[in-house]
């Protein structure tokens, strides 16, 4: 802008001599850095792109999105809290170690003869449960293994302000490492505290539901090491996979359907006590 | 109609700014963002190239095809190798060189799931491990792959622990439980309709601490006719721990 007026001001001037040159020469600049412009965004783009296409066709040619809507199915009654999906996801996915991250974890409820709820989820059961501590009779009492729902209607993707987290074309929830500027809105946002702030890399994390096995065809780790079924995973839609039938032979609710996410996590002999 | 000297110059101006927005944002913007929706795509390819730790049973029984087909026919055959055996992920791609960590031998990694809960279903099966069989690993009577409950229990203190551990520490210690118990085979199986035998008289208990003979002579004798002879030995000395 400071040029601008400096050759505004010579214009009004004298036509002829040094000023002339000045704007002659800010003219010129401007004309040089419009046409090479778009010359220097096509040099600097070119090389990245070309790999980034090169990276997604060699994902595409062995997996298709577009066909799949994935989900998993919880049967409670079947969790007996051993806590080995906690541990395998960990090992799967190089979550921290420690008791406060985790992309899924076990919870037991503990309900007494007079109406006292416990919920308790030691290292997010990863070690087992110590028999509960109750001072009156056990009424009912049961696991109920938790992990990120991936709702069709995602909070936290709603509040992400850059764009870091997404539904992909096959229904899964995920973080954009590269992306994120760990703001920590969707954490808040998430209304199933299943997003976690990763201490070294300072991005939000999740479960991916192990999207980098889904793409192999192998299922997620926390449903490939359950000792009972408890967790079955597979097509929402489809007719005929796993999923598709627990969904047919037991009576499934979802967690918090009032808040209208929409979860694709379906819980078969879920407790009216469970949050 | 002549144009004002500064409209070419604001023109100039403005198409610069323009240029410069459009090259900021074609630098800043990733390549891939927008592709699918409002995400950089290329972040999905990345989280699919994560490395994979868990193989999978397939692969597994690809090779071990043999403990495959045991494990089909057991009470296991819902349960992943990797379950007990870890993810073994690298030693699929490396099979002589990278052996996945054995389990563990003993007793800790059976009750993870088999220790009584009340919490988990009803018909699990379950034990308490502190009186099951205590120190006793649990593959040297259970096989992993293939488990089912021995068919009789191999020993008393697969069930009767308590009595098993006080009778450890008493002088008792090296009789076994048949030498005062008759255990008929039916109880073993069903424990609670027949019982195994106790013994009934002083005549028993003097068989051992009533003689003289030189190969009890560590064991404390009495006069059958002296030592309170209207009572029965038991009702004073508790014989799984008789200093008592």
């Amino acid at each position: 802008m400071a040029d601008e007026r400096h050759a505004a001001a010579a214009d009004a001037g004298t036509p002829e001599g040094p000023p002339l040159d000045r704007r002659q020469f800010v003219q010129f600049a401007l004309a040089a850095c419009g046409t090479a412009s778009p010359v220097l965004v096509a040099l600097t783009r070119l090389p990245a792109a070309a790999a980034q296409e090169a990276a997604a066709d060699s994902t595409a040619e062995s997996y298709d999105p577009t066909g799949h809507l994935y989900g998993m199915g919880i049967d409670i009654s079947r969790c007996i809290g051993c806590g080995r999906c906690v541990a395998a996801c960990k090992a799967e996915n190089d979550v921290p170690m420690d008791a406060h991250h985790f992309n899924t974890w076990v919870e037991r409820y503990t309900i007494t003869a007079d109406g006292e709820v416990t919920v308790e989820s030691p290292n997010g059961g990863m070690d087992g449960f110590p028999e509960p501590e109750h001072n009156s009779e056990l009424r009912r009492t049961f696991f109920v293994p938790k992990l990120c729902n991936h709702c069709a209607n995602p909070p936290c993707v709603q509040v992400c302000p850059v764009g870091a987290t997404f539904t992909t074309r096959d229904g899964v929830v995920l973080v954009d490492e590269k992306y994120c500027i760990g703001c920590r809105y969707c954490i808040q946002a998430c209304p199933y505290g299943v997003r976690w702030f990763h201490p070294t890399k300072r991005v939000a994390a999740k479960c991916t539901l192990c999207y980098h096995r889904l793409v192999k065809g192998k299922v997620p780790a926390c449903v490939e090491v359950c000792p009972t079924g408890a967790r079955i995973f597979g097509e929402v839609e489809a007719r005929a996979t796993p999923l598709a039938r627990f969904m047919r032979f037991n009576d499934v609710q979802v967690l918090k359907p009032h808040l209208n996410t929409r979860p694709k996590v379906y819980y078969a002999s879920l407790d009216g006590e469970v949050r | 109609m002549k144009i004002p000297d500064q409209v070419p110059r604001l023109a100039v101006v403005f198409v610069v700014a323009v240029l410069a927005l459009v090259a900021a944002r074609s630098i800043l913007v990733p390549a891939t963002f927008g592709k699918y929706g409002h995400y950089r795509a290329a972040a999905v390819d990345s989280i699919a190239a994560r490395q994979v730790r868990f193989a999978g049973r397939q692969e597994c029984e690809d090779c071990h095809d043999d403990i495959g087909a045991v494990r089909a026919g057991g009470n296991h055959r819902t349960l992943s190798c990797e379950v007990c055996h870890g993810p073994a992920e690298t030693h699929v791609e490396a099979p002589f060189d990278v052996l996945p960590e054995p389990p563990d031998q003993q007793r800790r990694l059976c009750p993870l799931c088999h220790q009584y809960n009340p919490s988990r279903p009803t018909g699990f099966p379950q034990i308490d491990p502190v009186v099951h069989n205590p120190l006793k690993p649990c593959i040297s009577c259970h096989n992993p792959h293939a488990p089912v409950p021995p068919s009789v229990p191999g020993e008393c203190s697969a069930c009767h622990g308590s009595i098993a551990r006080q009778k450890s520490l008493s002088h008792h210690a090296n009789l076994p439980c048949v030498t005062c118990h008759s255990v008929p085979q039916q109880h073993k199986l069903t424990p609670r309709t027949v019982r195994a035998t106790k013994p009934t008289e002083r005549l028993f208990c003097a068989q051992c601490h009533a003689t003289r003979t030189p190969k009890l002579e560590g064991a404390p004798q009495i006069d059958l006719q002296a030592h309170y002879p209207r009572d029965l030995c038991w009702q004073c000395h508790y014989p799984h721990y008789p200093e008592t």
